[in-house]
């Protein structure tokens, strides 16, 4: 798919890849052998029903291969997008093995981004209404898609979103050059033309508790998707000097409150030179941003080598593209500031692979006396999240593990407490928005299962 | 949206609003706080919660004008909407019957030592009560910590009313007296917090203070609003507002405090500039 050019994206908030013509996306959808036994649907945690959507493409019939996908799928869009499908579906595409997969993902992203200019709305069938109301904490991946299934089921439906703008870690961490805000709102207007209630500021734990909401409140059932929004910091010295940010802290002002758009009312530190500690997606997330908004350089600092890098390895090649230095087999130290407690600079350590720990992983082991230091004046820490503790802090009864997750079954999001589901980054710690949906989707079948027995 | 039910203007900058807030109200215990946004766009500022009536529904917030946000919020009128409001957030004060109490607040600080006061006299404890501004006609709630006081003492830097001087004078003059206290809790501006403290933790008191950091989201998920208590990172919203005076870092907490001056500055002035006509 073409692209914006490197120096050009690297400086504004536009979208990185410019979608596909028709003609690119039925010359695209052709390649596709339609295979009889199509490998490529398994690779998908929600099961897309990959070659029929693909043929419709190759037709022309983009509404029906967008509704194609929606059987399964309620959040094309945004899956198109940001899906890591080079390790699912196209992984397993079998035209992958002696050249290029079908794209699989950037179809899914045509047919949806065409139905969302030309579609129009169509209410799929509902069951009636059965008179159960169920609480869905989280507006996120996993309790959008929760959501969009129960209210087909014919439950009343209720979303409690802590911040005031729902779409969880799809507003607040993903940034609006490889999500678009407008269509994360546009997917959940769809939710709320279904009848679904997002009730907005409502902090589950300390605006009601889930016991309070099966209570006095009358809800049959309580889907977690609370995410895992608890930043982890490095425990170094300097980590609260003036200019160090959580990646959260540094995405939510930027993708959230807007802090990219010049003249906002949330401020954020334009790091001339910016540091970012980590290896996964939101690093990249990180450094790109910093990029945009006006950093002379910006770095990732890694302590294992790029093969250990959790982050998409299209996004580590945007990222390249875009300038960002990869500083591999290299670890933080500590923060350095000047007497007001602004960042000045972070001191690192050089890294080797030593002996597998009882992972099996290589563990980085810090090279003696080879100290050095990276003069910047913004250092990102996105090292990782786990869940934030508020919802197992009120719920003393919920099960949850030593890391603070939730203890569900990743099959049907059934927790140790009865009617209460989980399911998404609350259970798995930090993952991906298609894992995070199909959780949303096996609890709400939990949830029709259990209370149809009620 | 929530509703503005009265509003007072309680000194120059000082403005008391009573808002609709029915969930808020009935949750809520004294210490916790809430997020308030004033526009769509706007920043998210915590404002502690001052009173809460669970019975007829509403949250009193009381907050003074700093900068943009809150000279935006103060404008707003009764019948008019809070954008966002979100709460209660945060950690409630641990109320338990210590014997006699030192309960001090400086400036916009004695809004929320009221709740605080009002529940330590519920629970049975003898209440001494230090209330401190710049000036006389800064004062807040007066006469309100006096029905709560067992003694109150008030002062003023400018000594335009009660004693001359800060409440950190004030608690070495008590303490020179021979007044012995269990507990004491200060909430007024950091630094004011962080001079006080030193005396009543000096005296061996057991000191609790509400800190007021840069927040962003107020849940927990950011870590802007970090402080160092014992050694360890603290977040204010989820692990605080209240925290052992003794133990906190408070070099490092103040310091954070100016992170966006000069950010706050301009966004001051180009509001003004908007309203007025006028560069600031």
């Amino acid at each position: 798919m073409r692209e914006q050019d490197p120096a050009v994206r690297g400086r504004n908030f536009n979208e990185v890849p410019l979608g596909y013509t028709e003609t690119e996306a039925q010359t695209e959808a052709r390649r596709c052998l339609q295979c009889k036994k199509p490998l490529c649907v398994g690779g998908c945690p929600v099961i897309v029903q990959i070659p029929e959507f693909v043929n419709l493409i190759a037709q022309g019939k983009y509404a029906d291969a967008a509704r194609k996908i929606k059987e399964t799928n309620a959040l094309p869009a945004i899956c198109g997008r940001v899906c890591p499908q080079e390790t699912q579906c196209e992984e397993k595409c079998i035209l992958g093995k002696k050249g290029d997969a079908v794209a699989i993902g950037n179809l899914e992203r045509f047919a949806a981004d065409w139905e969302m200019a030309h579609g129009e709305f169509t209410m799929p069938a509902l069951n009636p209404k059965n008179g159960r109301k169920v609480g869905v904490v989280g507006s996120g991946p996993a309790g959008l898609t929760a959501a969009g299934e129960l209210i087909k089921q014919g439950f009343d439906v209720t979303i409690f979103e802590a911040f005031h703008e729902a779409g969880g870690v799809l507003v607040y961490g993903i940034p609006e050059f490889r999500l678009p805000k407008d269509i994360v709102k546009k997917e959940i207007g769809y939710l709320l033309k279904l009848g679904v209630v997002l009730e907005r500021n409502f902090i589950v734990g300390r605006t009601a508790t889930v016991d309070g909401l099966l209570g006095e409140e009358g809800y049959a059932a309580i889907f977690i998707g609370a995410g895992a929004g608890l930043p982890a910091f490095m425990r170094v010295a300097g980590e609260n000097s003036i200019g160090v940010y959580s990646a959260n802290e540094y995405l939510t002002r930027s993708n959230l409150m807007k802090a990219y758009k010049e003249g906002a009312d949330t401020p954020i530190i334009r790091g001339k030179h910016v540091v970012t500690v980590g290896g996964g997606n939101v690093a990249m997330d990180s450094a790109r941003t910093a990029l945009r908004l006006g950093a002379e350089t910006s770095t990732i600092v890694y302590r294992r080598t790029e093969a250990e890098m959790p982050a998409r390895s299209a996004e580590v090649h945007h990222a390249k593209q875009e300038g960002i230095v990869f500083d591999l087999l290299t670890n933080p130290v500590a923060v350095l500031a000047d007497n007001n407690g602004f960042v000045t600079g972070i001191r690192c350590i050089r890294m080797n692979l030593g002996a597998p720990d009882e992972s099996g992983r290589k563990r980085p082991v810090p090279v003696a006396g080879s100290e050095f230091d990276i003069p910047c004046d913004v250092v990102i820490v996105a090292i990782g999240n786990s869940p934030n503790p508020l919802i197992r802090e009120t719920t003393p009864d919920i099960a949850v593990t030593k890391h603070g997750t939730i203890v569900a079954n990743e099959a049907d999001g059934r927790t140790s407490k009865k009617f209460v589901y989980a399911g998404g980054d609350i259970v798995t710690g930090a993952a991906t928005v298609i894992l995070a949906m199909g959780a949303g989707k096996a609890a709400a079948k939990s949830i029709g299962e259990d209370l149809a027995k009620k | 949206m929530p509703k503005i039910l009265k509003k007072e203007s309680l000194s120059e900058l000082v403005y008391r609003y009573r808002i609709d807030a029915p969930r808020i109200a009935r949750m809520r215990k004294a210490g916790q706080f809430v997020i308030v946004r004033a526009t769509t766009d706007g920043e998210r500022i915590p404002l502690t919660i001052a009173n809460a009536n669970a019975a007829e529904g509403w949250i009193e917030l009381i907050f003074q004008v700093a900068g943009k946000s809150t000279k935006i919020l103060s404008i707003l009128m009764v019948g008019n909407e809070i954008i966002d409001l979100a709460g209660p957030l945060g950690r409630p004060t641990h109320i338990e019957r210590f014997g006699r109490c030192l309960c001090i607040g400086g400036g916009v600080g004695v809004a929320p030592l009221y709740p605080i006061t009002y529940a330590l006299k519920a629970a049975g404890n003898e209440i001494t009560t230090i209330i401190g501004a710049r000036s006389s006609n800064l004062l807040l709630l007066e006469r309100e910590m006096k029905e709560l006081s067992d003694r109150l003492i008030v002062c003023t830097d400018d000594g335009s009313k009660g004693v001359k001087g800060f409440a950190a004078d004030c608690v070495k003059t008590l303490l020179a007296e021979g007044e012995k206290f269990d507990f004491s809790v200060i909430i007024g501006p950091a630094m004011m917090m962080r001079v006080t403290s030193g005396i009543t933790v000096g005296a061996g008191i057991k000191t609790t203070v509400s800190l007021n950091p840069i927040m962003i989201d107020g849940t927990g998920m950011c870590g802007g609003c970090r402080v160092t208590v014992g050694g360890e990172t603290r977040f204010a919203c989820v692990d605080g507002p209240e925290f052992d005076a003794a133990k906190i870092d408070w070099d490092g907490m103040i310091k954070r405090l100016n992170g966006y001056r000069s950010f706050e500055r301009t966004s001051l002035e180009k509001h003004n500039c908007i309203v007025t006509g006028r560069p600031a």
